[in-house]
C-alpha cells in the first residue's frame, strides 16, 4: 500500500509534515496515522507558544501507543487547531487537510533541513 | 480445558442491570431538613428480593475471571493465587481493632506492624521501612520524594530521573509528579541497561535512576553493581521498583545490589488481592542514611520492650492515615509467617521454573533471555492483541500484549508459582491454538465470551465514566 505524500510539503524523519508556502502548518503523515491506528487524544501548545525544530511539541494518543510530537521548524504558534480536542478521529480521517495541528511562523528558514517528498517517499516505501 | 466464563441470558445482553430486574416506587417522606431544591417528591429504586440480590453478584462474579477461576498469567502483574488463610487471619476480631488509639492498648497491632517492617527489610536488605504508602505507585512516590528531602537537605538542587525506555509506565508519572525532567534510557541490545549509555546520561542533575531488576521481560540486570556505582559517583540514588521481586525472593536483595530506596508490591510479591482500585500497600524500604526521611509515623520497639509510635527526624510527613491499609499489611505479613525462610526460596525457585517450562512449550519465539520469572514471546507477523482475544475462547486469561516495546507485538507471560505443571500445559494449548488460528479466525475472536470485541476507540473517544452516561447513551432502564 502505498500512502499519500504532497508535494508541498516538507518532512520529518519522525513523520512530521510542514507545509511550505504560509500558512506554515504543522501535521503529521498519512504513514504515520496508519501505523498508529485510531487517534483518541492530541495535546497540543497554546497559541503563542514556541516550539523548536526537533523538539517535542505535543503528544498523539492512538488505541495502540502514545508518541511524541516533533517540530518539523522552530517559530511562534499561531494558530492550534482545536477540532482536534473533540474530534481526534480527523487526524485518522484526513491527515494533511482537515487533520492538521499547528499553524507555526517560523523563525528562521529550517526548511532545507527537511526531508524532501520524494525522500519521505523513499523512507516509507 | 475447563475454565469456561459463565454466560446468562441472551448473547446480546447477559446479566441485566439490577435496575432493570424490579424498580419500585419509594416514598421520600415528608418534613426534610434539606432546602426544596435539594429534595424530590418521588424517587425509584431497585427492589429485588434478597435471593435475586444474591443470583446477581454471584452471576457478575461468575463472568468475571479472576484468578480463582483459573490461570492468569499476566506478565508484569504477578497475579499469585490469594491464600484463604491470609483472608481468616484478617478477618480476626483482634485484627478489627481501630488504629487511633493508645498504643499502651494495641501492643498486638504495633508489634505485626513491626515485625512486618522488620520481615520486609531483610527480604529487601534495606534498613528502615515504611508501611504507610497505600499502592506501589504511592510507594514510588513515596520513595522519590525521600530522595528529593535527602537532596535538598545536602543542599543539592538536582533536577532529573532516570528511566530506562523498558520500564514500567508509573515510573515516568512518578518522576514527573515528584517534579523531576525525566531522562529515558534506551535499553542496550541485549534487553539491559546500556552502561555506556548510562554513563552519558548521569550527570550532577540526577537525583536517581529508578530501575526494576529482573528488569520488565524477566532478564537480571548483570550489570547492577557497576550500574549502582555509576550512579553514586555521580552524587544520585539508586532507586529500586518491586515489581519483579519475586523473582529473587529469598536469594539476592536489592539493598546488596547497592539500591537505596524500593518500593514493595504486597499484591505481587507477598499475594494480597490485587485492589482493583481497593485498599493496597507499597511499603518502601530505605538506606540507613535515608530514614530520618520516611513518613511519619513508624513503630519501633522501645527501651521495656513495648512497641511504640514515633517520627522520624526529616519526615516528608503523612502519604496515608495511620499506618496505612492495615488489613493488607495483616495478610502480607500471615503471608510471609506462613511461608517462612523455605516457602518464600520456593517461590521464587518455581516462579522461574514455570515461567521456563511454559516457554519452551510455546510455539511463539522469545527474544530476549535467559529470562526469570516472566518472559517476553513476540507473535511475530500476528497481532498480539488478537492472539490474546483468541486464547480468552480457548478458556485461558492472556498475556499482557504490546509492551515492552523493545519486543514487537509482545506477549509478556508470567504463570507465578501458583501454577501446577497440568495447567501450564492447559496455558501452552491455549498458546499453540491460537498461534494455529488462520488470520480470519483471530480477527473474528473472541466468539466464545460473554462480551467480543469491546470497541476500544470509542471507549477512548468518549468514556462514559458514570451511571448518568448510561441514561445519555439511550441504555436505560427504561428501555
Amino acid at each position: 500500500m502505498s500512502f499519500d505524500v504532497p508535494d508541498d510539503n516538507r518532512y520529518r524523519e519522525s513523520h512530521e509534515w510542514v507545509s511550505t508556502e504560509p500558512p506554515h502548518r504543522v501535521g503529521i503523515t498519512e504513514f504515520a496515522q496508519d501505523e498508529l491506528g485510531d487517534v483518541v487524544f492530541v495535546e497540543l501548545p497554546d497559541v503563542g507558544d514556541t516550539v523548536a525544530a526537533g523538539e517535542e511539541f505535543g503528544v498523539v494518543e492512538s488505541i495502540k501507543a502514545v508518541s511524541d510530537l516533533y517540530a518539523p521548524v522552530s517559530g511562534e504558534v499561531t494558530a492550534v487547531n482545536d477540532d482536534l480536542f473533540d474530534a481526534p478521529e480527523l487526524v485518522n480521517d484526513d491527515p494533511f487537510g482537515d487533520g492538521w495541528m499547528l499553524e507555526v511562523e517560523p523563525s528562521d528558514d529550517g526548511f532545507d533541513a527537511l526531508l524532501s517528498p520524494e525522500e519521505y517517499r523513499d523512507q516509507t516505501a | 480445558m475447563n475454565y469456561d466464563q459463565a454466560r446468562y441470558g441472551d448473547d446480546e445482553r447477559n446479566e441485566p442491570l439490577l435496575s432493570e430486574k424490579r424498580a419500585a416506587e419509594v416514598d421520600p417522606g415528608e418534613g426534610s431538613a434539606l432546602p426544596d431544591e435539594l429534595t424530590r417528591d418521588s424517587l425509584e429504586l431497585p427492589a429485588p428480593s434478597e435471593p435475586e440480590l444474591a443470583r446477581h453478584y454471584t452471576r457478575l462474579s461468575q463472568m468475571n475471571w479472576s484468578v480463582d477461576s483459573g490461570p492468569y498469567p499476566l506478565g508484569s502483574c504477578t497475579m499469585k493465587y490469594n491464600p484463604t488463610f491470609t483472608e481468616t487471619v484478617a478477618a480476626d476480631p483482634n485484627a478489627a481493632v481501630h488504629p487511633d488509639r493508645d498504643p499502651e492498648t494495641v501492643q498486638g497491632t504495633l508489634e505485626l506492624l513491626y515485625g512486618l517492617q522488620e520481615y520486609l527489610a531483610d527480604i529487601g536488605g534495606m534498613d528502615a521501612v515504611t508501611l504507610q504508602p497505600p499502592a506501589g505507585a504511592a510507594g514510588e512516590f513515596t520513595g522519590i520524594t525521600v530522595a528529593k528531602a535527602y537532596h535538598e537537605r545536602n543542599g543539592n538542587d538536582r533536577s532529573e530521573v532516570i528511566v530506562p525506555a523498558s520500564a514500567h509506565g508509573t515510573n515516568f508519572a512518578t518522576a514527573a509528579m515528584a517534579g523531576y525532567d525525566v531522562v529515558e534510557l534506551p535499553s542496550g541490545e541485549d534487553g539491559r541497561v546500556d552502561v555506556e549509555a548510562l554513563e552519558a546520561a548521569v550527570s550532577d542533575d540526577t537525583a536517581a535512576l529508578m530501575l526494576t531488576n529482573p528488569n520488565t521481560v524477566g532478564l537480571f540486570e548483570r550489570d547492577i553493581v557497576e550500574i549502582a556505582d555509576i550512579v553514586h559517583r555521580a552524587g544520585g540514588l539508586l532507586y529500586y521498583d518491586g515489581a519483579n521481586l519475586n523473582a529473587l525472593l529469598g536469594r539476592a536483595r536489592p539493598g546488596d545490589m547497592g539500591f537505596d530506596i524500593m518500593h514493595y508490591n504486597v499484591h505481587k510479591t507477598f499475594a494480597t488481592p490485587h485492589g482493583g482500585g481497593g485498599p493496597g500497600a507499597g511499603p518502601v524500604g530505605v538506606v540507613s542514611e535515608l530514614a530520618e526521611f520516611l513518613p511519619r509515623p513508624r513503630v519501633r520497639e522501645a527501651d521495656d520492650g513495648d512497641y511504640e509510635l514515633f517520627d522520624p527526624a526529616r519526615s516528608i510527613g503523612k502519604v496515608h492515615g495511620f499506618a496505612g491499609n492495615w488489613l493488607v499489611l495483616v495478610k502480607a505479613y500471615a503471608y510471609i509467617h506462613r511461608l517462612g525462610d523455605e516457602g518464600l526460596l520456593d517461590a521464587s525457585a518455581k516462579a522461574v521454573l514455570n515461567a521456563n517450562y511454559l516457554a519452551e512449550r510455546v510455539a511463539f519465539d522469545v527474544p530476549y533471555g535467559p529470562f526469570h520469572h516472566e518472559f517476553a514471546a513476540t507473535a511475530g507477523d500476528r497481532d498480539a492483541a488478537d492472539v490474546a482475544k483468541a486464547m480468552l475462547d480457548y478458556g485461558v486469561h492472556p498475556p499482557t500484549t504490546k509492551w515492552p516495546e523493545m519486543v514487537p507485538e509482545a506477549m509478556l507471560t508470567e504463570p507465578t508459582e501458583a501454577e501446577s505443571r497440568a495447567s501450564l500445559d492447559d496455558l501452552a494449548a491455549a498458546f499453540n491454538a491460537a498461534a494455529a488460528d488462520s488470520e480470519g479466525a483471530l480477527a473474528d475472536a473472541p466468539r466464545k465470551t460473554a462480551a467480543r470485541r469491546i470497541d476500544q476507540t470509542s471507549a477512548a473517544r468518549d468514556p462514559r465514566l458514570s451511571w448518568h452516561a448510561l441514561a445519555d447513551a439511550g441504555s436505560t432502564a427504561d428501555e
